[in-house]
């Protein structure tokens, strides 16, 4: 079952979806296995035998329609990244992209401040945005069949952290000196929805 | 209690009720591809009905049992032998210490599950035993099994064994199957539709799944799928059973290890109750979708869970 909102990349429909997720997780409905929210909608996985689909709904639009309280807390989050070298192997081709020196270009990713608005792809993966449109480049032609573990990534206005070694089609720009994500950590990755995460710029060797 | 894997087969996972609660995290669900049989694969050893068990895909393994335990294989049809003896689907058996359970060959469906009375025994990550071979985490070391390994058996819980033979509630395709789906046009989930006239052909093409096909979807083979609109998509969650149409045309079915969320366009869902039929078919068998309404889709599954209700509370004992 999926509540939707208007399907655009937006903070405000984000706020709706990440508040909506919280409060049907919080009501504990029964029959309820999970909750997906993503940039403009919220899924509730449940077992029909055990939910009562004709409450459940109504609850669900209820919940949807309500105003946002203000004030919500947000978590912010700093990650320390080692931009270009062997790391962000992509950075020259940004900032070629972007008519700009490497050095602006990372200045451009470092002063925005970006909103989590879902996590997918791999377990732990933030699609974040939005991206200044300078360095915005779109997804590279051909993926790389190995992306490495830590990997930051630009794709149009959503930037990105590869939680694990796996193929992608990111231009990569860097490497976050945090662990993005550990199944035995709790909790297994330091953001979620919702978050607002700012990147820093250190040099090799630092963090970790 | 211990297994030992003497010969792994092709591809042999622990799998339990599967990874619920942490898909917001981009934590994939994984779990059997057909739960019925997993679940069957419990009951009638004595478990409750989400122990871990082993999914066994197309070519069977060879399982030596390090202690006496109470085992049973249920789902897709194997000749099978323990050391000397003919072993029968759907029955609990008493193994001896020393003895080997030898897969032969296959009859009709592509997995099978071996449930033992105490269930595997592989730590919890995130609440499962599951096997995520994408993310390589949870079953054994988040990766299939491999000669030599040694798996732990849980202590054992619940009931006596049941003196019944439990078969899946479904016929096992024999080289392919019909299955029920809802028309994304009739559902509210999100993104974009492919139009009528794709769901059209989509309905009337006898597609194949593709060699590639595996636990994460079943590519699929036949006439493209005519997209009205290939403009991109902003992800969303992508439950067991969506069939997406990627640009090229050729639908995927995505099942039990499929990605949290995916931008693809959607034409339709499997239905719950046809799930475990689809999760038992492998590379180079047909697939007809029949459309169904979202009605007939929860009364499916509601009778498929009677069913189940009835035959797990027989007796024990005939």
């Amino acid at each position: 079952m999926t509540v939707s909102f208007p399907a655009r990349i937006d903070p405000d429909i984000s706020a709706r979806v990440v508040a909506l997720a919280e409060t049907v997780r919080a009501a504990g409905y029964p029959g309820v296995r999970d909750v997906v929210p993503s940039y403009h909608a919220v899924t509730v996985y449940l077992d029909p035998i055990r939910t009562d689909l004709d409450s459940l709904w109504p609850a669900l639009e209820e919940a949807a329609g309500a105003p946002l309280e203000s004030g919500r807390p947000q978590r912010d989050i700093v990650v320390p990244v080692v931009y270009g070298g062997d790391a962000g192997r992509d950075l020259a081709e940004v900032a070629r992209f972007a008519g700009l020196s490497p050095d602006e270009g990372i200045r451009r990713h470092t002063q925005r401040r970006y909103r989590v608005y879902m996590l997918g792809f791999l377990a732990g993966f933030p699609y974040m945005g939005i991206v200044d449109p300078r360095i915005a480049i779109p997804r590279r032609a051909t993926p790389r069949p190995w992306v490495v573990a830590g990997s930051v990534g630009i794709a149009g206005a959503q930037t990105g952290i590869y939680p694990t070694t796996a193929p992608g089609g990111w231009h990569l720009i860097g490497r976050a000196t945090v662990e993005p994500f550990d199944p035995r950590r709790d909790p297994p990755c330091p953001w979620r929805p919702g978050d607002v995460v700012t990147f820093e710029s250190v040099r090799a060797g630092a963090g970790r | 209690m211990t297994i030992r894997v003497v010969d792994p087969g092709l591809l042999t996972t622990v799998q339990d009720g599967g990874r619920w609660g942490s898909q917001s995290l981009g934590v994939p669900v994984a779990g059997p591809m057909d739960e019925v049989s997993h679940s069957l694969a419990n009951v009638v050893v004595g478990n409750p009905p989400d122990r871990a068990t082993l999914e066994v895909t197309l070519v069977g393994p060879a399982l030596e049992f390090l202690a006496g335990m109470t085992f049973a294989v249920t789902g897709a049809e194997f000749e099978m032998r323990l050391d000397d003896t003919p072993v029968q689907m759907g029955v609990a058996h008493r193994a001896g210490c020393g003895s080997t359970l030898r897969f032969g060959s296959r009859g009709a469906g592509a997995r099978a599950y071996v449930g033992v009375a105490g269930g595997i025994d592989v730590p919890l990550v995130l609440g499962s035993r599951s096997t995520d071979l994408a993310s390589g985490f949870g079953g054994l070391d988040g990766r299939r099994l491999r000669e030599g390994d040694q798996l732990a058996v849980g202590p054992r819980v619940g009931r006596a064994p049941r003196r019944v033979s439990l078969r899946p509630p479904f016929p096992l395709p024999e080289g392919g199957s019909r299955i029920r789906a809802i028309a994304a046009l009739d559902d509210d989930d999100p993104g974009p539709r492919c139009g009528d006239a794709a769901l059209a052909g989509f309905t009337t093409t006898r597609f194949t799944l593709a060699a590639e096909s595996n636990r994460m979807g079943y590519r699929l083979c036949g006439t493209p799928v005519a997209l009205a609109d290939e403009t991109p998509v902003l992800s969303a969650a992508t439950p067991f059973g969506t069939v997406q149409v990627p640009p090229s045309g050729h639908p995927i079915l995505l099942m039990a290890d499929r990605q949290t969320t995916g931008g693809y366009a959607k034409i339709a869902t499997v239905i719950s109750a046809d799930l475990p039929v689809a999760g038992q078919l492998g590379p180079g068998d047909w697939i007809r979708f029949e459309l169904c309404d979202r009605r007939s889709a929860v009364a499916a599954l509601i009778a498929q869970q009677q069913t189940l209700m009835r035959v797990t509370r027989c007796p024990a004992k005939l």
